[in-house]
């Protein structure tokens, strides 16, 4: 593939923030928010970025979308480098952030909407038929003449969510899209961003998500990434085909008041992570050889912890990425080698 | 082509933004008390003004400083309208609906669009301005006789003069755009030390020798002076009264096209600094 063809490249894409001396306290310690990163995304791609909270996910959609520099390395979108002509790179794109409830609280939704179509030099009549197709869509139809300082927090994630599809861009960064949401909304918004695409095949989305199933169901490749490094990029089968040769067992365990110390002395435990859930600890083990299964329940069992269910299951992402990182997506969760 | 496609762009940008702009000057409240809070404001500055200068300064409403003071006044109402009406739109947008970001990230000219945001500010401001005008020459008996005012002049100083204000509110949106939420204080603190030395009350002759040179670099100090010629048939500094009119619209406008150079190097250079600390989309919640 030639870079012409290419919607998105980076070439050692780093960003480091420095902290303010006076809010540093004596400790000038950086942030290296992006180390290197090299991207390829193909026009017509799903690609996901995939890492948990502050791995650099939002960072990079920053300076894809212009709003920030970089420290060194280049960027282009749609053909243009965005330190360069930034101007001409917003011509090609649009963005949503989920989890913020941003908005002209005295416009109404579909008077927001309008702005914005107005700004990309929609005609106002196409606006006005994709606006009410789209709050169709994210269920906000019966709140179009709503001020929105009157809805809630997720309502007004819809309502940016509408807003970036509305002016069908030929790139759209989706930075979270379904962070807050509930299920069902969540659920609705995926089917739409695949239904989307696959109407659209000339368009591309760079979607960041901490959701790995969400990057497992929509994307076409991922970039697993993780404190600002690029572990893995890969399509998701091929990404989780690298586990096959071990074996994946879910773990329920009542009564176990020390995961960690399970494992000691435990041969053939190549990782593990582990959670309370609904007052029992849960196990997600992975082992070099599936009969190690064994030595783990007798673990358990001189812990005198209590196995409610035991399951074998094939590999996700959020197991390639405890195999890259060392730890899971989810906060509070531990792991061990 | 790509000439036509930025001036598309700019249009857009400034008819869009104004619409906004009006939307959030004049829906916080209704019709009515919009209306109301439109026309009392500007009358209790005045009635502000005319306390001082007749209880406090014991002056004479016959006495020829006061049609001065008072086109001087009545006019400065667009300065802190228009000065806040655009450098406000970045801290509004940024810190207060948290839009700036999209609009960054939209295919806007950003210029246009901080003008177009101080459109309907400027609006209210003429509305304002009218109001003073005629409340001083109704009740006041300030002589503005509309015969015997020069209306080109009027206009061209009006022109010249909000095309300043709002290039100077420029300048205030870069300095807004770089730091937290002081811009308040900022646009508070110039438009005070500019009242003081452009000669919107006090003549430029009485002030000191470097604050009056200081008034003279400013394009406000014109703009004030072609207002009085034009409403009162004489200006009242005899700092700059020897220039002729053409003289002093022509000093006004190269001083505005100076202001508006620099301004839009400024926020460039401001704009530059902001990408590259990551303050576009700063929410500093303080």
């Amino acid at each position: 593939m030639s870079w012409e063809e290419l919607s998105i490249r980076t070439e050692g894409l780093t960003r480091v923030f420095r902290p303010k001396r006076r809010e540093a306290r004596g400790q000038r310690r950086e942030i290296v928010a992006l180390d290197r990163v090299n991207l390829a995304v193909e026009r017509g791609e799903l690609f996901g970025v995939l890492g948990p909270n502050g791995a650099g996910k939002t960072t990079l959609i920053k300076i894809l979308a212009t709003l920030l520099a970089p420290t060194s390395g280049r960027a282009w979108v749609a053909g243009v480098d965005v330190s360069e002509n930034p101007w001409e790179v917003r011509r090609h794109i649009n963005m949503v952030s989920g989890g913020e409830s941003s908005g002209y609280g005295l416009l109404t939704v579909e008077e927001n909407l309008w702005m914005f179509s107005q700004f990309y030099g929609m005609q106002s009549g196409e606006a006005k038929r994709r606006i009410k197709e789209l709050l169709e869509v994210v269920g906000l139809a019966d709140r179009a003449r709503t001020k929105i300082y009157h809805l809630s927090t997720g309502m007004r994630q819809k309502m940016n969510f509408a807003r970036g599809f509305l002016t069908d861009p030929e790139i759209l960064f989706l930075d979270e899209p379904t962070l807050g949401l509930d299920v069902q909304t969540a659920r609705t918004l995926r089917a739409y961003i695949r239904d989307w695409m696959d109407r659209h095949p000339d368009r591309t989305i760079l979607l960041t998500t901490h959701y790995m199933y969400e990057a497992d169901e929509l994307c076409d490749r991922v970039a697993i990434i993780d404190r600002g490094k690029v572990l893995a990029c890969d399509t998701p089968a091929a990404l989780k085909r690298t586990l096959q040769r071990e074996a994946i067992f879910r773990l329920r365990v009542a009564a176990l008041a020390d995961p960690k110390a399970l494992f000691q002395g435990v041969t053939g435990v190549h990782r593990f992570t582990h959670a309370a859930r609904d007052g029992c600890v849960e196990l997600d083990v992975v082992l070099g050889d599936e009969n190690a299964i064994l030595a783990v329940l007798g673990g358990i069992q001189r812990a005198g912890g209590q196995l409610l269910s035991l399951e074998k299951r094939e590999p996700t992402l959020e197991d390639v990425f405890v195999r890259l990182v060392g730890r899971g997506l989810g906060s509070g969760e531990g792991a061990g080698a | 082509m790509a000439v036509q496609k930025r001036a598309q762009e700019t249009l857009r940008s400034l008819r869009v933004a104004a619409w906004l702009g009006w939307q959030i000057e004049s829906n916080w409240t209704d019709p009515f008390l919009f209306a109301i809070y439109s026309i009392a404001k500007p009358i209790a500055g005045t009635l502000i003004l005319v306390f001082m200068y007749v209880v406090v300064a014991r002056g004479g409403l016959g006495n020829p400083l006061f049609p001065y003071i008072f086109v001087g006044n009545a006019f400065y109402i667009y300065v802190g309208a228009v000065l806040m009406g655009v450098s406000w739109a970045v801290i509004d947008d940024r810190e207060h609906y948290g839009m700036l970001k999209y609009m960054y990230t939209a295919p806007l000219n950003i210029y246009a669009y901080l003008l177009g945001r101080g459109v309907a500010k400027t609006a209210i401001a003429t509305i304002a301005v009218a109001i003073t005008l005629l409340f001083g020459v109704a009740v006041l008996g300030v002589r503005i006789p509309p015969g015997e005012v020069d209306w080109a002049m009027l206009v061209a100083a009006i022109a010249l003069g909000l095309s300043a204000i709002a290039f100077l509110g420029i300048l205030l949106a870069g300095v807004t755009l770089i730091t937290a939420r002081h811009n308040y204080y900022i646009g508070e603190g110039v438009a005070g030390a500019l009242y003081l030395l452009c000669g919107a009350v006090f003549p430029l002759d009485v002030l000191p020798r470097g604050l009056a040179a200081v008034g003279r670099a400013l394009p406000l100090t014109y703009w004030l002076e072609a207002l009085r010629r034009a409403l009162l048939g004489g200006g009242g500094s005899q700092a700059i009264g020897a220039l002729s009119n053409g003289a002093l619209l022509g000093i006004l406008a190269g001083s505005t096209a100076t202001l508006a150079v620099l301004s839009v190097l400024f926020y460039r250079w401001a704009e530059r600094l902001a990408h590259r600390k990551g303050l576009l989309d700063m929410q500093t919640m303080y």
